[in-house]
């Protein structure tokens, strides 16, 4: 079987492809970022920022930095024209009513299920931390996971159940990796398209699952 | 005439007592009360709990106060950061306790606590380890954890403008838990970096009104480098 995988920039292009405009959408920290690089001139998405920006828009230009304006990756973010703050709460509240259309979340594990698992190894020596992690599973009209398809150890985040303590239960609809876009559906996982190379059958065997 | 403005840090924070909780704003640097902490740390409060987004970064701030060994519980969502080895060290030493939130639960639940909510059911954090033992019920077909409400003996904020009546305003993703903890405290401090005379913010565009604070203290611009503000 001989296939390329996609690029990390390859695959923030992919997902920046699905976002309509017009979306309110939180795009996670790490990988998700990049997403914000792949939207056409003059096509306005709504970022969401969960420390209490809408409207966020690139990287300051060097010098410019604001540590008063960061995302929740604590890095300095500019604010669009357009762009507001808010508090806490009412950015919560934002993602809990399903205010906001899509997130876009990295992930350790995604299960046939739906169940996501991206805040805690299970570790027991690891700090545990959960920031907006669970807010934003549960709480937007469609949960993405966008990730590379297996760990750096060569192990599927791809599983028929999570064994990592997970972040929300039933919560993911779509899966973009490296390899494929996959749906989760009633009846498991569900391929979108692959990259050239790779069959369906070829794709189950090497991640390890069912897909459909 | 009333004037709630504080003539130090020290008289703001005077009576913080023994085993009380404090909320602490901020996210990250962002409207992190440095000073205020600073404050907290020379007051001499101990056995406290802590309520804030975070844990503490490098040996400033909340970490300091932890190094001081002020703090027996941190209620937090996020306490890991690359330098948050003061906590990190406590709490594996098994000398902290934490009790982890969801960051949205964690707001909401000091939103609940200021606008005397006894509670709420939240999607968030159902089936998790993070609501084990917690009560729940099924609304409208979806399964929900009931959440209590946090309320507070102190909240510190930090706020970029006021009034002597309380009235706050923000600057830019320094707000974050601002406003929530002013609420939710007894008794709320926050520090502004301006002083206006009353009608000098607009009635329009405040953000805390000031029923939910009790003490202003003003902290020259300078001394928030730390924390990030842009001088120029």
């Amino acid at each position: 079987m001989s296939y390329t995988k996609l690029t990390r920039e390859q695959l923030a292009q992919r997902v920046a492809r699905d976002i309509p405009e017009g979306a309110y959408v939180n795009l996670g920290i790490g990988l998700p970022t990049m997403v914000a690089n792949y939207f056409a001139p003059g096509f306005e998405v709504f970022l969401q920022s969960e420390n209490g920006l809408l409207g966020m828009g690139p990287v300051p230009a060097k010098g410019e930095e604001d540590f008063d304006l960061i995302n929740a990756g604590k890095q300095p973010v500019t604010l669009l024209p357009g762009g507001s703050y808010f508090h806490s709460a009412d950015s919560f509240a934002m993602m809990r009513a399903g205010h906001l259309d899509i997130a876009v979340l990295g992930a350790f594990q995604v299960a046939a299920n739906g169940d996501l698992a991206n805040w805690h190894t299970g570790n027991p020596n690891d700090i545990p931390a959960v920031g907006g992690a669970m807010d934003l599973a549960v709480g937007a009209k469609q949960t993405w996971v966008m990730m590379d398809l297996f760990t750096k150890e060569g192990r599927s985040k791809l599983v028929e159940r999570c064994s990592y303590p997970i972040t929300g239960v039933g919560c993911v609809s779509r899966i973009y990796t490296d390899h494929a876009v996959i749906d989760v559906t009633r009846d498991g996982f569900a391929l979108v398209e692959a990259v050239p190379g790779i069959t369906r059958e070829a794709l189950s065997s090497i991640a390890g699952v069912t897909i459909r | 005439m009333i004037s709630k403005i504080s003539s130090s840090i020290e008289a703001a924070l005077v009576d913080v007592r023994d085993g009380a909780t404090v909320m602490v704003g901020g996210f990250g640097g962002a409207g992190m009360p440095n000073e205020l902490i600073d404050g907290l740390i020379a007051q001499g409060a101990k056995d406290l709990t802590i309520v804030a987004n975070n844990a503490g970064n490098a040996e400033f701030g909340l970490a300091a106060l932890l190094k001081a060994g002020r703090v027996r519980k941190v209620i937090c969502s996020f306490p890991r950061q690359a330098d948050s080895h003061v906590f990190d060290s406590l709490y594996r030493a098994g000398k902290l306790e934490l009790e982890l939130v969801p960051q949205g639960n964690l707001a909401e639940r000091i939103r609940a606590a200021g606008a005397g909510i006894g509670g709420f059911f939240t999607r968030v954090g159902y089936g998790t380890e993070l609501s084990k033992n917690k009560e729940t019920r099924e609304i409208g077909g979806a399964m929900y954890v009931f959440e209590q409400p946090i309320h507070a003996d102190f909240a510190l904020i930090k706020a970029e403008r006021g009034d002597r009546w309380g009235n706050l305003t923000y600057r830019m993703a320094a707000r974050n838990f601002g406003p929530v903890m002013a609420m939710a405290a007894k008794t709320a401090v926050a520090s502004v970096h301006d002083v206006v005379e009353l009608g000098g913010l607009d009635p329009e565009v405040v953000v805390t009104p000031g029923i939910f604070v009790h003490r202003l203290v003003k902290i020259p611009r300078e001394a928030t480098v730390a924390s990030g503000y842009k001088t120029t």
